[in-house]
């Protein structure tokens, strides 16, 4: 606060010296949130008397963009008026902050090229006041900074172009090269014709300097020289040509920063003719250096090079073998698999000899390198990987001999374990492959100790390849043919990410009796009760055998689990918490499923991982439930399964899954998108609070299942009830459910039942209808009948493109049916529910949805009579 | 824009360092240590121009120049010309000359004010200002007679002392 009083008083005094010395600490001082309160007496500034002051102004304006470009975006135009500014100094200053924005967006300043151009032209011609002279150069620093704009407006625009090359041939002639300076100028002349347009006199007096550059005796313009052809030659290559010698006098000079300039050159300038010699000298000077920065850089270049000009394969693999060996493991690990995958598939267009010639050729300088001390690790496991694979195919070597340098391996690394992995596994190719073309095996003495070795060490992965290792010695031919065969690595494998072959035996467990798989997401909080853990731990089981099944259209099932949980912790009704997650999961391992139960779940997770955003799967099963009459008899299936009681729908059940999964998906991708925001959580968290009810008592459950069963006249009823309309499920959700779930009055169960089903079948409505008012004059018809179903005749002719119409007219359908269809409707309609929006549907279903529990009690009577 | 400049003698000891951009000052320190390995590595009679990328991240070169007993170093990017720069190092000294009648190390150490004065004078916030020794010299003597006035008036102590303490 103390400097910003300061500096605003400073900037406002009498004397310039004090003005300019307050500017100096505003650019050092200020920062983002500082700037507004100086920035209008900075912009004043620009008007004062004193060019010394103006041109300060100027350049701690360019400080406060380069800082806040947002809170100085309008200062644009005023860089632009100070262009004209009569004193050149402030003219100059304000093409810093011009240069930063052309380099931003170089499209929008094209009008300002004649303007600097006639100043180019200006200066070059020495028209301004010789103060500003340096070394007899003109303004020297103003014209660098105008080339350097020149180049970014004029590249690539022939138009604009044009009107520089008066002016750049103007510099190029009048420029001494004797002095520092005008080298400087000349060398951005360069860089100005290299990146505009290109134009063949321009660039015949470039290649002149250029050439005079390269031939110049100090460093420094050797420097310059090859910089300047390395941005020659991207436009003409043969302007190379004829700087060959100097080029390679460049290379061997003891000037590290020279080398590294001339490297690059010839990374640029590689073709397929020179690419041996140049890969041969970047690789040589990598040896060389020791900063890892470079060599790391150097590397990467060198493995371009010879993936994109490689003239033989045997050539390929030394180079890269050298790679590796000198840059070892600061070599990017793709690089190292990019050379695995090669070898393996050779080079495409080959035959198949050439292939196998290639594989030989690395097998056997492998063979040759791995016997020498301290390689890299990253090599090592390439060379680990190569010899189990090939090292036995073309049959020079035996498999003991390879198996004996694989063991070496292993042992003289002994604590890197992924290197002892490649070893362990590479030394398991080579004994199997031996095994199945029939020949006798004999285990070498080292081979058995590191086995035995690895079985007992500490890291699993290392034990499991080698307990995999013993039992394939084990195995005979035939077998080992199988598990194993030769040329495996080319095989493309398909992952078959829905497990579909898990399909039968779910189908089975279900018709069992088995329950279909909730989502984690579903059974959120599920296990914060320890206590709970061991009741539940049976349907645990199964569920989580069922899992992939019930992923796809999970949403009524969610039911009968959920509602332990919130009976047992009503409280906690927040989302997901992360602790309860992983006690799930951890809960699932050390269940004793089923190896195939297993798999599913740990699918299952993966799936959860991929879409974040997974929610919304299960907001959609709607169209499933809507297709099909069967899908929607479930919730009521886990009911009576729970209980013990029917079997009988399952069978039904089982196929409509199948069937609907195919036809989900597309619409389930739609939905997804569209319902990112709220909505999915909302969808969520209903089925978990209207299935509360069931389990309380077992009588309540008696009574659902009397709801259910007297359908056709009880779930019109029903169906009425849930006219009110609070849409924002989320918020009516929660309040409710805390709400009744403490009560274990039967009653009140089924009142929390009713309002969540309103709270759906508003949605409903809404969505239909879009008029929430009209829906209180619904609601006071809800005891008829007749009402109720003209209203989701209407929802369904909203939503007309899921055949909603028959659900509804269904007779059987029940209650939770319509929930189901209802959270369907809504998606679609309603995409991404609009924060004032649901406010004020919120404050309506609060007035609304909340109070029924008042009605509710002449509903049970329509209910059970 | 310039990023920093340094001068620093034949040991390693550094004379001046200024940012232009904020830096910790042990990541400051931690630079300067490493520019000088690099500096000190390099035999005489090479190019004056180091690529620092190493050093102070992508796109960034350094230019220094030896001068009896000290280096001076600016490190900038791609905005800004080498060869210029080597200028500007030219004209930096070629004012502290000027300004302290042949100046040596001691001169810096003792009057570390006065090089603050002159190198804001050239360089204002990483962008060039002023390469006429000429017209910075005019500025630097203007400042030292406000300075010399204030102190025996007291005027405007505050953003006087805002000079010193920089």
């Amino acid at each position: 606060m103390l400097i910003v009083n300061t500096i605003q008083k400073d900037l406002k005094s009498d004397n310039y010296l004090v003005v300019c010395a307050a500017l100096t600490a505003v650019c050092k001082l200020i920062n983002e949130e500082t700037i507004p309160a100086v920035l209008p007496q900075v912009v004043e500034l620009m008007g004062h008397g004193k060019e010394a002051v103006r041109k300060k102004a100027v350049m701690a304006l360019h400080r406060f963009h380069q800082r806040a470009p947002s809170a100085a975006s309008h200062l644009v135009s005023s860089f632009r008026k100070k262009l004209c500014d009569n004193d050149p100094g402030v003219m100059g200053a304000s093409l810093c902050p011009l240069y930063d924005l052309v380099s931003a967006d170089p499209s929008s300043f094209k009008d300002l090229i004649i303007s600097f151009v006639n100043i180019l032209k200006q200066v070059a011609e020495h028209r301004l006041p010789k103060s500003y002279d340096y070394h007899n150069m003109p303004a020297p620093f103003i014209q660098i900074r105008l080339l350097k704009i020149l180049a970014l407006l004029g590249s690539g625009d022939k138009h604009a172009s044009e009107n520089m090359y008066t002016v750049l041939s103007d510099i190029f002639r009048k420029c001494d090269s004797s002095s520092n300076i005008g080298n400087s100028i000349l060398y951005e002349c360069i860089c100005c014709v290299s990146s505009i347009f290109p134009n063949s006199k321009l660039l015949e007096a470039a290649a002149e300097v250029t050439s005079r550059f390269l031939k110049g005796e100090s460093h420094n313009l050797k420097y310059m020289g090859i910089d300047a052809l390395g941005r020659l030659i991207k436009i003409n290559p043969d302007i190379a040509e004829e700087h060959q010698l100097a080029v390679i006098d460049c290379l061997e000079d003891p000037d590290d920063t020279l080398k590294r300039k001339t490297l690059e050159l010839l990374y640029k300038m590689t073709k397929s003719s020179n690419v041996e010699v140049i890969v041969d000298r970047m690789i040589g000077y990598m040896i060389n250096i020791t900063d890892n920065h470079y060599k790391t850089e150097i590397a990467s270049r060198c493995v371009e090079l010879a993936e994109q000009f490689a003239p033989s394969n045997q050539w390929f693999i030394q180079t890269m073998n050298k790679v590796f060996e000198h840059a070892g493991d600061l070599v990017n690990v793709k690089v190292a698999h990019n050379l695995m995958r090669l070898i393996a598939e050779g080079f495409g267009e080959d035959d198949e000899g050439a292939d196998s010639q290639l594989r030989s050729s690395a097998v056997e300088s492998y063979l040759r390198i791995i016997g020498e001390p301290k390689l890299p690790s990253l090599f090592l496991q390439v060379i680990c990987w190569v010899l189990g694979e090939y090292g036995t195919a073309d049959g020079k070597f035996s498999a003991s001999y390879i198996a004996g340098k694989l063991c070496d391996v292993a042992e003289a690394y002994s604590n890197d374990n992924t290197v002892k992995a490649y070893a362990v596994t590479a030394i398991m190719k080579v004994f199997a492959f031996e095994i199945a073309a029939g020949r006798r095996l004999e285990l070498l003495p080292e081979c058995q100790s590191l086995i035995d070795e690895l079985s007992a060490s500490h890291s699993t992965d290392l034990q499991q390849r080698a307990y995999e290792m013993q039992a394939i010695l084990e195995l005979d031919v035939h077998a080992i043919e199988c598990i194993m065969p030769m040329d495996a690595s080319c095989e493309d494998i398909e992952v078959d990410k829905t497990l579909s072959f898990l399909n039968s035996y779910v189908q089975q467990s279900m018709e069992n009796g088995a329950q279909p798989y909730i989502p984690e997401h579903e059974r959120s909080g599920m296990f914060n009760v320890a206590s709970f853990r061991s009741e539940d731990h049976q349907r645990e089981t199964t569920s989580h055998a069922l899992k992939f099944e019930a992923y796809e259209l999970p949403k009524p099932s969610a039911a009968p689990k959920s509602l332990p949980v919130l009976l047992s912790s009503s409280t906690d009704l927040v989302p997901v918490p992360e602790p309860t997650y992983v006690q799930e999961v951890h809960q699932a391992a050390s269940l004793p499923s089923v190896s195939d139960a297993g798999a599913a779940e740990l699918k299952l997770r993966l799936e959860g991982v991929q879409k974040k955003w997974g929610r919304p799967t299960y907001s959609n099963p709607s169209p499933s439930a809507s297709s099909s009459g069967s899908s929607s008899q479930k919730p009521v299936n886990g009911v009576t399964h729970q209980n013990g009681l029917g079997t009988l729908t399952s069978q039904t059940r089982d196929t409509s899954y199948n069937s609907k999964k195919s036809q989900v998906d597309p619409e389930k991708q739609k939905l997804a998108a569209s319902l990112f925001g709220g909505s999915s959580s909302k969808t969520e968290k209903r089925p978990s609070s209207s299935h509360k009810t069931p389990k309380p008592s077992s009588s309540t459950i008696d009574k659902s299942h009397g709801t259910t069963a007297k359908v056709p006249n009880a779930e019109p009823a029903l169906q009425k009830a849930s006219q009110p309309p609070p849409p924002d499920l989320l918020d009516l959700g929660e309040p409710t459910v805390s709400e009744s779930t403490p009560v274990p009055d039967p009653f009140k169960q089924l009142e929390g039942l009713m309002e969540s089903d309103q709270v759906s079948s508003n949605d409903n409505h809404t969505a239909a209808t879009t008029n929430p008012i009209d829906l209180m004059g619904l609601y006071s018809n809800t005891p008829t009948t007749g009402p109720s179903v003209n209203i989701l005749d209407l929802a369904a002719a909203n939503t007309g493109d899921m055949n909603l119409l028959s659900e509804f007219s269904n007779p059987i359908s029940k209650n939770t049916e319509t929930r189901s269809t209802s959270s369907t409707v809504v998606p679609p309609t309603k995409k991404g529910p609009n924060p004032q929006d649901s406010l004020e549907k919120d404050a309506v279903a609060r007035q609304v949805g909340v109070t029924p529990s008042g009605k509710n009690p002449n509903l049970f009577k329509d209910l059970f009579g | 824009m310039i990023r920093a400049v340094m001068v620093m003698n034949t040991q390693g000891k550094p004379r001046l360092a200024k940012f232009y951009q904020y830096l910790p000052p042990e990541t400051q320190q931690d630079l300067i240590r490493r520019v000088f390995a690099v500096l000190s590595s390099r035999p005489d009679n090479v190019s004056d121009f180091v690529e620092a990328d190493s050093i102070f991240g992508p796109d960034s070169r350094l230019v220094y120049k030896h001068y009896a007993t000290l280096y001076f170093i600016f490190v900038f990017d791609s905005s800004e010309n080498e060869l210029a720069m080597l200028d500007l190092i030219q004209v930096f000294v070629e004012t502290l000359d000027k300004c302290f009648k042949n100046v040596c190390e001691l001169d810096i150490i003792f009057s570390f004010t006065k090089i603050h004065t002159v190198l804001d004078e050239i360089i204002f916030g990483g962008q060039v200002l002023e390469t006429s020794s000429s017209e910075v010299m005019k500025a630097v003597e203007e400042i030292a007679r406000l300075e010399k006035a204030s102190n025996a008036i007291s005027l405007v102590p505050k953003s006087v002392s805002s000079w010193q303490t920089r």
